[in-house]
């Protein structure tokens, strides 16, 4: 592989990642500039986020945002995983195309879509639209992102040991939560991590499944966004980003000694038979 | 097999996830066709019940109301909505393509060690904020800008750029924001290749540019092809990018639909307009569906 790596491709890779970064840096960069200048240096400073700590209709939305993460990551990511199951372990059943269908039409669905179709069923159904249609409407898209995650760490594991599990007693539900489970953990974590940041991050259908009274952040940030570049709008920004970074980073650490561990007891368990 | 020997059990892991999406995503079409059907009115919620299925088939039918769809047919607003939608995504598309390739294809030949790094690279902006990543380009296009400055300082340009609020900026907006969506099925599938297949190719006497148009490519293509729709397919119906970046001749039929729901609080107009975006996408969306079924299929 190594001989095939030209100047070309580190070209195009170094391009392609100062493409995707540059923006960001610039961003997080300019969010402690002492200028209300968004685009001009002025000078180190913190400021703004100290600004955002006295912004309490920000606060409001970010604690909303938060607990609209934590109930819709938890629920998705439990759908997620029994959809993940369906898919890979269920065999066919009737209705399976249906089912595989509205498992990857979402990831694909325009936004716009999904929340006005969300919204009127919210009306029809004569719910109050606040905290809880946020919610339910995050659950049903980012089951699907989860669905996706555990699914493929499903393929790759070895079914016969769930298979020997049984072969020895176990019910299904034992052998799941003793065998399935610790071997897809990793994928879960992941799921939930990403049903959290996808939630976080969602402006389009908190907009439409909304009523009066619940603002997330990304609609506060939305809002001031349309009257212009902020300093504060940097400061939050950054915020974010930092926790989906630092999210993202434990996700990875915690799959690759997962893997580590799993590849040692495998090696250990050969050697012990040969 | 023995997962399924369980009957009842094995009923309720599937009728959870399947109940829920039912629900919360069939279900709503449902209800998006019959109010489209309908006429807006000063009312709450904003529409007027066309009709009710309790009173027969026969009333149904005749009470039938494509007073909305005719509306949008008529008016060349919409019409040309759904065009330049259609041509703004198509073109994204095979920019984001441009772009992408090249980065796949280098992280494919990238020394087996660096992978896990540079794949996490491509992950990262994928979970950070749609809107923050948009955000962050207004900063750079607008007039007074980061790229008019910088350009301004290497003497480049001696006006400010107009980019900003243009379709080009859209353009950017979506290349930018899907980038990850085309990087990632582009590299899964460059990766699988097997490089004793261009050794060969060169042994053979292959210069390296034909050994990629008739090695590497063709054996790329699934990836270009979930890849395109990965983008294509989402970028038709994009909101926040031709919002926020777009001027006001950039039209997008995201941004028409979102209009007529807040602004002129027509929620049945709207609702038309949805189920004629839901239609026009139809295609790719089943053609996205099979490409992940063979893929999961393969992948066992």
């Amino acid at each position: 592989m190594n001989k095939n790596f030209s100047w070309f491709n580190l070209t195009s890779i170094t391009f392609g990642f100062a493409f995707l970064y540059i923006p960001i840096l610039l961003l997080v960069i300019f969010s402690f500039n002492e200028s209300k200048l968004v685009t001009v240096w002025a000078g180190w400073s913190t400021k703004w986020y100290s600004a955002l700590l006295e912004n309490q209709a920000l606060k409001d939305a970010a604690w909303v945002t938060i607990r609209v993460g934590l109930v819709s990551a938890t629920v998705s990511t439990v759908l997620g995983t029994l959809a993940a199951i369906t898919l890979v372990r269920m065999g066919r059943f009737p209705g399976r195309t249906l089912f595989s269908g509205m498992i990857f039409a979402p990831l694909v669905m325009p936004e716009v879509i999904i929340g006005l179709s969300l919204l009127l069923l919210f009306v029809a159904m004569g719910f109050d639209r606040g905290f809880w249609t946020i919610t339910m409407a995050h659950i049903t898209f980012t089951m699907c992102y989860a669905a996706v995650v555990v699914q493929a760490r499903l393929q790759d594991f070895d079914k016969s040991v769930e298979e020997a599990a049984m072969d020895l007693g176990a019910t299904p539900i034992n052998t799941f939560f003793q065998v399935t489970l610790p071997i897809i953990a990793p994928s879960v974590i992941s799921a939930w991590l990403l049903s959290f940041t996808l939630s976080l991050d969602d402006l389009v259908i908190s907009s439409f499944a909304t009523g009066p009274g619940a603002t997330t952040l990304p609609m506060k940030i939305y809002s001031q966004v349309r009257l212009g570049v902020t300093p504060e709008i940097n400061a939050i920004s950054t915020i974010l980003i930092g926790i989906v970074t630092i999210g993202l980073l434990l996700a990875a650490y915690v799959t690759k000694r997962q893997t580590e561990r799993s590849e040692r007891e495998r090696r250990k368990a050969f050697g012990a038979a040969g | 097999m023995s997962a399924k020997a369980n009957g009842l059990g094995r009923w309720y892991v599937i009728a959870a996830p399947y109940l829920w999406l039912l629900i919360f995503f069939l279900i709503p079409f449902f209800i998006v066709f019959k109010l489209s059907l309908s006429d807006v009115a000063t009312a709450i919620p904003p529409y007027t019940p066309t009709f009710s299925w309790s009173e027969g088939i026969g009333k149904f039918i005749s009470q039938l109301d494509f007073e909305n769809y005719t509306f949008i047919f008529g008016d060349p607003l919409y019409v040309n909505a759904y065009l330049s939608s259609v041509k703004i995504a198509a073109i994204s598309t095979v920019l984001t393509l441009l772009v992408a390739y090249p980065m796949a294809y280098g992280m494919a030949r990238a020394p087996k060690s660096w992978q896990p790094t540079l794949m996490m690279l491509v992950i990262l902006p994928f979970w950070t904020s749609f809107l923050i990543r948009i955000y962050a380009w207004i900063a750079i296009l607008k007039p007074e800008g980061f790229l008019t400055m910088f350009l301004m300082k290497l003497g480049i340009i001696s006006e400010p750029l107009q980019i900003m609020n243009t379709t080009t900026a859209v353009y950017i907006g979506i290349v930018y924001s899907y980038l990850p969506f085309m990087i990632l099925p582009l590299y899964a599938s460059l990766e699988k290749i097997n490089p004793a297949l261009l050794e060969a190719a060169q042994d053979l006497g292959s210069r390296p540019w034909r050994a990629f148009w008739q090695i590497t490519f063709p054996l790329s293509l699934p990836g270009v092809f979930a890849g395109c729709l990965l983008v294509f397919i989402p970028a038709v119906g994009e909101f926040v990018i031709p919002d926020l970046l777009g001027g006001s001749d950039t039209l997008m039929i995201g941004k028409t639909l979102w209009n007529e729901f807040f602004n002129n609080r027509d929620w049945p107009l709207a609702s038309a307009v949805a189920v004629i975006l839901l239609l026009v996408l139809t295609i790719p969306i089943v053609l996205f569906q099979r490409q992940q079924q063979i893929e999961r299929e393969s992948g066992r």
